[in-house]
């Protein structure tokens, strides 16, 4: 029992650790210039072959195409920065990061409490440089700027939401190759939603799908807040209904998988 | 003697693998364990339930006198890793990981900031300290990751294969670190595969195979169970390899070891230098390819310890 006497160190509490971890994952973006080039390219590519290619295809009542269309993009943007976000938690798992974390005296929960900051940070950021691209291309918001604001903070919240699942996808996955290649599952779930067309030209039985997946929800809330009235008209449905959808399923998303992903974590 | 580590009949399996099966060991305070084992021997997997990161099995695991499973908190106070690859970020500088270490070992920021020069003039990183780790090499890494290990003072310090896949020179240096740390009190358990570095820095040295205890003790007292040093001789003819074997038979060193494949006889001596001036005269006149004096390797400490050849010998001749 002579080690009884041994010195107990520090422990260090959960503001500080989760800071100092979201900062590591931040400056891990920063860093990567051609991470960041490569992305805001392959987005505005994207972008701009809906924009022009099948931009000119689609008329819509009331509403110009790259108005309908820039709410998806927006929105769907904090998706595929998720893939990302799922690759470098099977990173940190697999080369020590994470056991180092684990052999230190910080809060267990630190791990994922700094991811999901960091990430979600990153997240407002891409959401803002595909709304500065998206006014380059002509979309213009017809509503208040507050709507705006408030349409913003709804995606920054559903990128929150999906972060709890794209972690949980990085504990699974056992490789960052294999991580990445599951989350890109997002790619059909975003196509079978309003996000790029409106779900009223799909086939019925598709529609029952996409007219109530999460996806199609946080679209339209958005285009219901930066769009105003004819979006609504479009839509079918008030701009409550659509908030009120979007908040539900962000809420149901999180309570899902943020418990999973603790869960997953604490067992592995 | 405290013991500061105290593991008995520890089990783990993964699966149909038992990566612990049985094991015991003890280590008192104030020393330097190796841990030798061949790959899949279960070295990672114990230091790993050492520092609470494994749910074992089976069996108890004592760390500073706290259990790991029910004080894994206090457990984690004494003892630091660094992992079997190094666990520092290549997007931020030298001096960044270590501080970002340290403030998550409960140091405040100035004293983060002050642990974290001093490592990096330890360990000689102090000129590359502000560069991106991206750019440093694989010694600098590693070390940086042992200095990140170190920055929240520790009792215990688990190194996992620490010199694997370095040069030789950076080999050295990292020897020379850890050497350091051990004059200055931390004690270290370690694995690795190389007999001469548990040689060079442990004062006890334990053997692992399958998941369980082989042989343990001092290197002196393996070595005298092991033989000193191997003399290998390469013949350039195949019909010399067991007049070569006869020659050093008659010199009465230790058992005589042939391998007419590669035309090598090799036997273990206690006295290097003067037995292998002996050994040269006895096969004199032979056409040799080459006289080599070197340390066991780690499938001939297990033949000399075990009567049997290690699971990877095993797995090679399978194969070839
Ligand atoms: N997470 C794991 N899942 C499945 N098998 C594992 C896992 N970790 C280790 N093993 C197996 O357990 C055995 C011991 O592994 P390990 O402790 O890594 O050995 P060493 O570090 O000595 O090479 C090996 O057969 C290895 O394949
Ligand atoms: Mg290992």
């Amino acid at each position: 029992m002579a080690l009884a006497s041994m010195s107990i160190g520090r422990t260090t509490g959960l503001g500080v650790s989760t800071l100092q971890i979201a900062q590591r994952a931040l400056l891990r973006y920063l860093r990567t210039p051609q991470l960041i080039i490569l992305g805001t390219v392959q987005n505005a590519l994207f972008l701009l072959c809906f924009r022009y290619v099948f931009g000119g295809a689609i008329s819509l009542p009331g509403i110009s195409y790259v108005d309908f269309l820039l709410p998806g993009f927006i929105t769907t943007s904090v998706l595929f920065s998720g893939i990302g976000a799922a690759t470098v938690v099977a990173e940190d798992l697999e080369q020590g990061f994470v056991d180092r974390l684990r052999s230190l005296p910080i809060p267990r929960l630190s791990f994922l409490a700094g991811r999901a900051l960091a990430d979600t940070a990153w997240n407002a950021w891409g959401l803002l440089v595909a709304t500065g691209v998206g006014f380059a291309v002509g979309f213009r918001i017809h509503s208040s700027l507050l709507d705006a604001l408030a349409a913003l903070g709804l995606c920054v919240a559903f990128g929150f939401a999906f972060e709890w699942f794209f972690i949980l996808l990085g504990l699974m996955a056992g490789t960052p190759q294999a991580a990445q290649g599951m989350a890109l599952i997002v790619f059909p779930f975003t196509f079978l939603s309003s996000a790029y067309v409106p779900v009223a030209t799909m086939p019925g039985w598709l529609q029952a799908f996409a007219a109530h997946q999460p996806i199609t929800y946080m679209v339209d809330v958005v285009r219901a807040l930066t769009q105003g009235a004819p979006a609504e008209a479009l839509l079918g449905h008030s701009t409550g209904y659509w908030v009120s959808g979007a908040l539900l399923w962000t809420l149901g998303i999180v309570a899902v998988f943020a418990p999973l992903a603790v869960l997953k974590y604490r067992r592995s | 003697m405290a013991l500061m580590i105290e593991a008995t009949g520890l089990t783990k399996r993964f699966g149909k693998t038992r990566a612990l099966d049985g094991l015991d060991l003890t280590a008192e305070t104030g020393r330097v364990v190796a841990l030798l084992g061949p790959n899949g021997a279960g070295k990672t997997t114990f230091v790993r339930a050492v520092a609470t990161l494994v749910r074992l099995d089976g069996g108890v695991l004592r760390v500073g006198g706290y259990d790991v499973r029910r004080d894994a908190a206090a457990v984690r106070r004494i003892i630091a890793l660094a992992g079997q690859f190094a666990a520092v970020e290549p997007a931020m500088t030298g001096r960044e990981n270590l501080e970002m270490v340290a403030r998550l070992s409960g140091r405040d920021r100035t004293s983060a900031r002050s642990s974290a020069s001093s490592v990096l003039d330890r360990f000689g990183l102090a000129e590359v300290a502000d560069q991106l780790v991206r750019t440093y090499s694989g010694g600098m890494r590693r070390k940086l990751d042992l200095g990140a290990s170190l920055v929240g003072a520790p009792r215990l310090l688990l190194l996992d294969e620490p010199t694997t896949g370095l040069d030789p020179r950076s080999r050295i240096e990292l020897w020379d670190a850890i050497r350091e740390l051990v004059g200055q009190g931390t004690d270290v358990l370690l694995t690795t595969q190389y007999l001469d570095e548990a040689d060079n820095l442990a004062s006890d040295v334990v053997i692992i195979d399958h998941g369980r205890v082989v042989a343990a003790g001092t290197p002196s007292e393996l070595k005298q169970r092991v033989g000193g040093k191997i003399i290998e001789i390469h013949a350039r003819r195949e019909v010399d390899v067991a007049r070569i074997a006869q020659a050093l038979q008659h010199l009465d060193h230790g058992e005589v070891h042939l391998d007419p494949a590669t035309r090598r006889v090799s036997v273990s001596v206690e006295d290097s230098g003067s037995e292998l001036m002996h050994t040269l005269k006895a096969v004199e006149g032979i056409e040799l390819e080459d006289v080599s004096l070197r340390q066991p390797r780690l499938d001939e400490v297990f033949l000399a310890l075990t009567g049997h050849p290690t699971s990877d010998r095993v797995l090679e001749r399978a194969v070839s």
